[in-house]
């Protein structure tokens, strides 16, 4: 059976789409943003369990604190100030939170060694050279900086400051948030003790895993501000079914 | 075209048969290297397998990090809501002497020791962090019996896979493999910081766990069962079985 003539698709530019990520990209970026709003969730949870911070090698509601959260606690022995005790839901939430941690450490594991085999990182997140110029920078910074919409160009590939976030917050922040994580364990420390010394103890790697978190935060709420201003819907299709419309500028 | 959906059905088939095959004997034999938390099923189940597989895998033999005196935490901080117990204020009343733990179940000699004679077997003093789930710790020094001395007093026999610990408060209850259980570091504490142990940290007898949290570190010890499955003895909590994070 013959099809029907099909009209000629117009090749207006406003409706040009180039492919823009590729299936790695797209199902590792959308399993990440699950386990990191349940590691967050589950995070913040735990967290209101003891909302104290110390330095060192321990710390208890016996002991001076670095700082403390000005919010409630869930458990009555932790003195907040406050006259009541938040319901506590540490059970469901330490199972979540580790489940979520094997799911973004292999899925991590899985687009590390595939990135690198498909030259995802050469190609996408290494910097060239020509933007690592003093004056390139400055000009990309004093762009961001006067909240200037996206360029057409940015629609096709990452620019230097976008580089070099996203490959601080994969190489970086990433694995600080996973060292900082074990080096709370009692048992992987038994075997890798340098995990919780080199934080400077096990109530330190605590308190920096706290702040790497606030720097994902930050991260999270810049990245959804920058999608937003590059047209909201584009990038977030561009992310799902992996094309872009490019000349429409958003 | 039909020619390349069979080849593909086909090659798809066997090797969904075999990745299948595969995925049972290889769960067969991490149940068999001892690899699997009885709390394996479930919608946590993956996590905390994964957890106590690659805990199991590192962490066999290694010794909880022990820390100098100078780094015991003064004063130690306890968890302690006071318990109306009419057996545990009794024996507190008599000073203690005749509180007694006992060993059953998988051994060939049940058996039953005072704390007197605890003290009398050979003694393990360490100087380890205590490290609750909510995120405190504190750091003691704890001297007490090796579990694995008591198991071998009463025979534990070689079927046996775990050991299920009870205190004095009815329905506070934990459970652990027998590689925590014959870790040196695993203790029948009855002092700390070189006294008597506090009751508000469990005195006078409580299980020391070095490498796992404080919540399977159970207070006022007094019986251990050893056996070979933990069916009717796991609580469906929602937290962990092996607290090793």
């Amino acid at each position: 059976m013959a099809s029907p003539a099909r009209p000629i698709v117009d090749a207006a530019p406003a409706r040009a789409e180039i492919p823009r990520h590729s299936v790695l990209v797209r199902v590792t970026h959308w399993i990440t943003t699950l386990c990191f709003f349940a590691l967050l969730l589950s995070g913040v949870e735990i967290l209101i369990s003891h909302p104290r911070f110390y330095w060192g090698e321990t710390g208890n509601p016996m002991s001076p604190s670095l700082f403390d959260l000005p919010i409630p606690a869930s458990r009555p022995w932790v003195n907040t100030g406050y006259n009541f005790v938040l319901p506590d839901q540490n059970g469901w939430s330490r199972s979540l939170h580790f489940e979520a941690a094997w799911t973004v450490i292999l899925t991590g594991l899985v687009y590390a060694i595939l990135g690198v085999w498909s030259r995802h990182f050469r190609k996408n997140l290494l910097p060239v050279r020509a933007g690592l110029t003093w004056r390139a920078l400055g000009q990309d910074i004093a762009a961001h900086l006067a909240f200037r919409r996206p360029t057409a160009v940015d629609a096709r590939s990452y620019n230097t400051l976008q580089r070099i976030t996203y490959l601080l917050v994969i190489f970086a922040l990433f694995p600080l948030m996973i060292w900082t994580g074990l080096a709370m364990s009692l048992a992987v420390t038994s075997v890798f003790p340098f995990l919780a010394t080199a934080c400077g103890g096990q109530q330190s790697a605590r308190t920096i895993h706290f702040f790497a978190t606030g720097l994902l935060v930050v991260f999270l709420a810049i990245h959804i501000i920058m999608i937003c201003r590059a047209g909201f819907r584009n990038r977030v299709r561009a992310m799902i079914a992996g094309r872009i419309r490019v000349s429409e500028d958003r | 075209m039909s020619n390349i959906s069979r080849r593909k059905i086909i090659t798809t088939g066997l090797a969904a048969t075999a990745g299948a095959s595969g995925l049972v004997l290889g769960v067969r034999t991490a149940d068999r290297c001892g690899l699997i938390p009885p709390d394996h099923s479930g919608i946590y189940g993956a996590g905390a397998t994964l957890t106590y597989a690659a805990q199991r895998l590192l962490t066999r033999h290694s010794l909880a990090r022990e820390f100098p005196a100078s780094q015991i935490s003064k004063p130690p901080f306890a968890k302690f809501r006071p318990f109306k117990n009419e057996s545990y204020d009794r024996l507190r009343a008599g000073g203690f002497v005749d509180w007694r733990v006992d060993i059953d179940g998988m051994v060939a000699r049940p058996a039953s020791f005072s704390l007197a004679e605890l003290r009398q077997f050979p003694a393990r003093t360490q100087i380890t962090a205590l490290a609750c789930e909510e995120g405190w710790s504190f750091i003691a020094e704890w001297t007490g019996v090796p579990l694995s001395h008591i198991l071998g007093l009463a025979g534990a026999l070689p079927q046996a896979r775990y050991v299920v610990y009870y205190s004095i408060q009815p329905g506070r209850q934990h459970s652990i493999d027998m590689d925590d259980a014959l870790h040196p570091q695993t203790t029948l504490v009855y002092a700390m910081n070189g006294g008597d142990l506090p009751i508000g940290h469990g005195g006078p007898l409580r299980l020391r766990l070095a490498r796992q949290l404080g919540y399977k570190n159970v207070k006022y010890l007094t019986r251990l069962t050893v056996t070979d499955t933990l069916k009717g003895f796991v609580s469906r909590s929602s937290y962990a079985w092996y607290a090793g994070i």
